[in-house]
């Protein structure tokens, strides 16, 4: 790994478009300024990390779907409980 | 054409369904094909992947729990698979089921998005703050048709 150290307003450039300046140190915190062209992108590493580790668990998910509605206790319209059969004598007229 | 997925075993698939990835998804990168099925279980699909059986996501239309879902991309990512128009899109999250299946999550920040015609599609990063990795699917759909119902 390249290291260079650098002052605030100092800056580097990878390639020729894209350039990282220091804006700012506190303490431990550093604030950077990235000039990019707009097919470049640029992301906290956390973001990418987490959408990777987040697409790695969905993958290892089980090959079966659980059934949204009984999930949410709706019941389902069909069929009708098996303890009310249905009673042809009560049919429309 | 006949594809074997990790959902259904061998199942014949049109070929319209075929959906390529020419980056892979973030975590998948090497994976590029793959088809997107209708799930036998609304409103999920599954997405399979052609190169590894085992590879199969679940997917779900953010709008079906979030009406108020926007990718909230950056336009050259689009333009990047040919979408001109935000009406040439499809927009699909990837869901994580857990095995207490009534915790399962959508990714919203990582959001799938599939040009209609050419079937091209790629995974985005939303720059929305309001979107993260993991959505409580259940929780968020019951908050959204208690505000419907009110």
């Amino acid at each position: 790994m390249l290291i260079l150290a650098r002052r605030i307003g100092e800056s580097i450039m990878i390639g020729d478009q894209v350039e990282i300046s220091v804006v700012d140190i506190k303490g431990d915190q550093v604030k950077l300024g990235i000039k990019a062209p707009s097919q470049v992108k640029v992301y906290r590493r956390e973001v990418y990390a987490a959408i990777q580790a987040e697409n790695r668990a969905a993958a290892a998910a089980p090959g079966t779907l659980p059934r949204l509605e009984e999930l949410l206790g709706g019941t389902p319209p069909q069929p009708p409980p098996p303890s009310e059969p249905p009673d042809p004598s009560k049919s429309k007229p | 054409m006949k594809v074997l997925t990790k959902p259904y075993g061998e199942i014949e698939v049109e070929e319209r369904q075929r959906i390529s990835f020419p980056r892979g998804l973030f975590g998948f990168e090497e994976l590029r094909e793959f088809v997107l099925l209708d799930a036998t279980q609304q409103p999920f699909y599954w997405l399979q992947s052609l190169e590894r059986v085992e590879v199969a996501f679940v997917l779900i239309d953010p709008r079906f729990f979030r009406p108020d879902y926007t990718p909230d991309v950056d336009p050259a990512e689009l333009s990047d698979i040919g979408i001109a128009e935000p009406e040439g899109m499809l927009i699909f999250a990837i869901v994580t089921i857990p095995p207490a299946a009534q915790r399962m999550t959508a990714n919203l920040q990582g959001p799938l998005i599939i040009n209609r015609n050419t079937r091209a599609g790629r995974q985005s990063i939303s720059s929305n703050p309001l979107w993260g990795v993991r959505h409580v699917i259940l929780e968020e759909l019951a908050r959204s048709r208690a505000g419907r119902a009110s």
